[in-house]
Parts: structure tokens; sequence; C-alpha cells
């Protein structure tokens, strides 16, 4: 063998093991079984609560929906960020066009893996990262309750996405770097209880951190500028500092809670952009939800 | 009479408003929508009593201040950059920019016109109100 075919040789061992070793790292990761939970009793009532904090409405439903229109979940909303153009798909009980059929392993692995139920990943534009945090029961309670919204009809299109961000197997690549399911944040051991569960609330079901928290080129959230602002992953706008050394350091628990169910700020400025939707589903939740938020928010360190 | 006056404050506001920047109009303007808003959502989340008089003045001051409103001669094109905060997406979509004013201005005149002497009235006309903060907001700011 020449020393040219030789070389040949190696440089295509080494591309086949490169390409073994991508496909074996990226390959999806499912839920073990012991971490998915029993549909309980009840299940339907209080998964409502854990819509409402999960915010699914803001990209499923239609653009500027209220009232019951918000529980409408035929997707379609397009995300236009610099990866390309992600389209929120048809999430709705409708059999066949939205989610109705799947069991609730399925939703499971989507919402705490980002898994689809053929195996395929999903794009972080859906916040599974955030969700990985939620408890079992809570998963499951979200299920029950979004089978008891109406069915809608339609498929999104497929999302426009330049390359290499439109190869779905680089995604395992992504979760490896980036997904993580831990709390972010460590909170002190005399922490008021109200805290934790604000914590819970904001690093789980409500992905605060997914906008407010700034990215790297590949899309990786920064945790350890958790929540200090970024720009807006959508449109022009930028995203505010909510730890107490940001724009919000000056405003009390009840002003903060305030805020996150009217929308007017303490100087009854209104809120803008994405957040107007995501205060119509907060607005919802019981006032200890969004009062825990605020405790949350007063103990992040400040950046 | 109450057309009188909320003409005659209207014409206030758009003497005291015409600066040379339209971008600092356009916060005197969203500044003084706050100030009545202190006043009167207070009141319809019954963190205040509901004082009649008070929320019927703040409501006056808004639509005279809605009416004040030349949406082009505050909006020019263009004028972005320094503490503008008004979204590139109020010139893309001018159309249903200048409709959202009109929209504001609409409901204001209406809860005027309702002259609400009660609380659940209040709450019913200011909520009609209120909503346009927000709708216009989430579109339209940055």
């Amino acid at each position: 063998m020449s020393r040219m075919r030789m070389l040949i040789a190696g440089a295509v061992i080494v591309a086949a093991l490169g390409a073994i070793g991508f496909w074996a790292l990226s390959a999806p990761s499912r839920l073990p079984g012991d971490a998915i939970a029993a549909v309980s009793d009840g299940a339907e009532t209080r998964g409502e609560r854990i819509f409402w904090a999960g915010g699914c409405s803001s990209c499923h439903a239609e653009q500027k929906a209220e009232g019951d229109a918000r529980l409408e979940l035929g997707g379609g909303l397009e995300l236009e960020t610099p990866f390309g153009t992600f389209v929120a798909p048809n999430i709705s009980s409708h059999e066949t066009d939205g989610i109705g059929a799947w069991p609730l392993v399925d939703f499971a692995n989507a919402m705490q893996r980002g898994v689809s139920p053929e195996g395929a990943h999903y794009y972080p534009a859906f916040p599974y990262a955030s969700y990985s945090r939620m408890n079992p029961s809570d998963v499951a309670d979200l299920y029950a309750f979004m089978k008891t919204l109406p069915a809608v009809e339609g498929n999104a299109p497929p999302h426009q996405l330049g390359f290499p961000y439109n190869i779905r197997r680089g995604l395992g690549l992504w979760k490896l770097l980036y997904f993580r399911d831990e709390p972010v944040i460590a909170l002190a051991d005399d922490a008021p209880s109200a805290a934790e569960l604000g914590k819970y609330l904001v690093e789980g079901p409500g992905h605060c951190g997914e906008c407010h928290t700034p990215r790297d080129m590949f899309g990786g959230t920064r945790y350890g500028d958790w929540l200090s602002g970024a720009s807006a992953p959508v449109g022009d706008g930028k995203i505010p500092n909510i730890t107490p050394g940001g724009d919000v350091g000056g405003w009390s628990e009840t002003e903060i809670a305030d805020y996150l169910e009217s929308g007017f700020t303490p100087d009854f400025d209104s809120a803008g952009g994405e957040m107007v939707s995501v205060i119509k589903n907060l607005a919802n939740l019981p006032p200890e939800d969004r009062a825990a938020i605020a405790a949350y928010l007063k103990t992040v360190p400040a950046r | 009479m109450k057309f009188f006056a909320i003409a005659a404050s209207a014409f206030l506001i758009g003497v005291t408003a015409a600066s040379a920047d339209p971008i600092e109009d356009r916060q005197a303007l969203m500044k003084e929508r706050g100030a009545q808003m202190q006043v009167l959502v207070p009141m319809a989340q019954e963190k205040q009593p509901f004082d009649a008089a008070a929320a019927m003045a703040a409501l006056e001051t808004l639509a005279a201040n809605a009416a004040s409103v030349d949406v082009e001669a505050l909006w020019p094109e263009g004028s972005m950059g320094g503490e503008n905060d008004t979204a590139p997406a109020a010139w893309e979509n001018w159309d249903d920019f200048v409709a959202a004013h009109d929209k504001f201005k609409a409901d204001a005149e209406a809860a005027v016109a309702a002259n609400p002497q009660d609380l659940d009235t209040f709450k019913g006309v200011f909520g009609s109100v209120a909503a346009n903060c927000g709708s216009c907001h989430q579109t339209f700011r940055l």
C-alpha cells in the first residue's frame, strides 16, 4: 500500500469513527420508567395551574388570543430567531393533528427530555430544558388537563432552518453540552418556603430563564448569568435583568407579584412584547404562586 | 360641557407637548397615561376605595390625552434610536398601529361617556380601556 493510500484509508477510518461517535453521542435518551408518575385523582383540576405556570398558550395558541381562545392550542406561531424560523406545532387534543393520541410516557419524554414519540430530538425553542426540572406528578397533572382542552384541526408548517441547524440529530450534541435537569440556584437553608416554591416555578414550568438568561453562540443557556437579561430571542427588544441587581432590583416583592398579575410596573408603565402574553398566563395562578416567584427573584445572585 | 372640558385639556396637552423631539413628546404622553393608571388601577383592583369623582377626573384626562395624539406627528418615520421604545413593527404595520391608537381613544371616550358611579360599572369600562395598554405594547413596544 502506498503512503497515499494509507493516508486515504486513515482519513476514511477517522471519518467513519467520527460518524459513529457522532451517532452514538447524539442519540436521544428517554426518561427512566420510574421518572413517570401515574395520573391520579384530581389531576385534571390540578393540571390547570401547571398549564398557566408553563405558559403553553404563549406559543401554541393564536397570537393575542384572549379568554377561552388561549386554550385552543393549534400552533402556527412563528418564532424568527438567529437560527431560523421555528413554528409552534399543534399540541391540542386532536387525535391526529395534535397530541390527543399520545400516552403519558410520550408526553413526559417530550416535556422532560425533548424527545418525540418517534425518537427524534426537539429543538430547544420548546423549553424542555426547563420543563425537565418539573415534578413527574405535575407533568402527569398537566397531561390530564390538556386532554380536556379542545381538539383543533390542522398542522402547522415545518420549521425553516438553515444548515447545520436543520440537522435534528445534531441536537443530541447540543443536549450533551447544555441540557441539565438539576436546579440552577442553591437556596440558603434559611430561605423562606415561598422562595423554594418560587424557585420551582421559575426554574421549572415557568421557564423564565429561557428568555431572561443570555445564551452563547450555540443557544446554550449561560447559567452563570442566570436571569441577568438578554437580547430578545424574537424581534428587536431587550429582555430585562430580573435579578436584584437589575431593573426590578428596587421593586418590593408585592410590586413584583402585582406586576405579574396586572402587567403594571410600580410607576404604572405597562409590560410590552412577549411579557404581555406571559402575564395573561400568570394572572390565572393563585396569588401565592406569584408571591413565591417574587420571593425567589429576591434570593437569586445579583448581576 | 364635558366635551368642552375634554377639548380644552386636549388643547393644553397639545400645546405643552409640542417640543422638538418626538421621542421626548411620546414619553411625556405615556407618563401622563401612567399617572392616570396609578389612580385607576388600584381602584379597579379594590386596593383603594372607589372614588367616582377621582376616577372620572382620571378617565377624562386619559380621554383628553388620547384625543390629543397626532400619530403621524409623534411617530415620524425613522424616529428611533436614543431613548426610543417604539418597536420597528409600528412603522412596518402602520395601519394597525394607527388603529390601535384609535381603539384606545374610542374606549377612553366610551368610559367617560359611561360616567361610572359604582365600582362594578367602573371595573367594566375601565377594563376595556386598560386592555389597550397590553395589546398595543405587545406588538409595538420594545
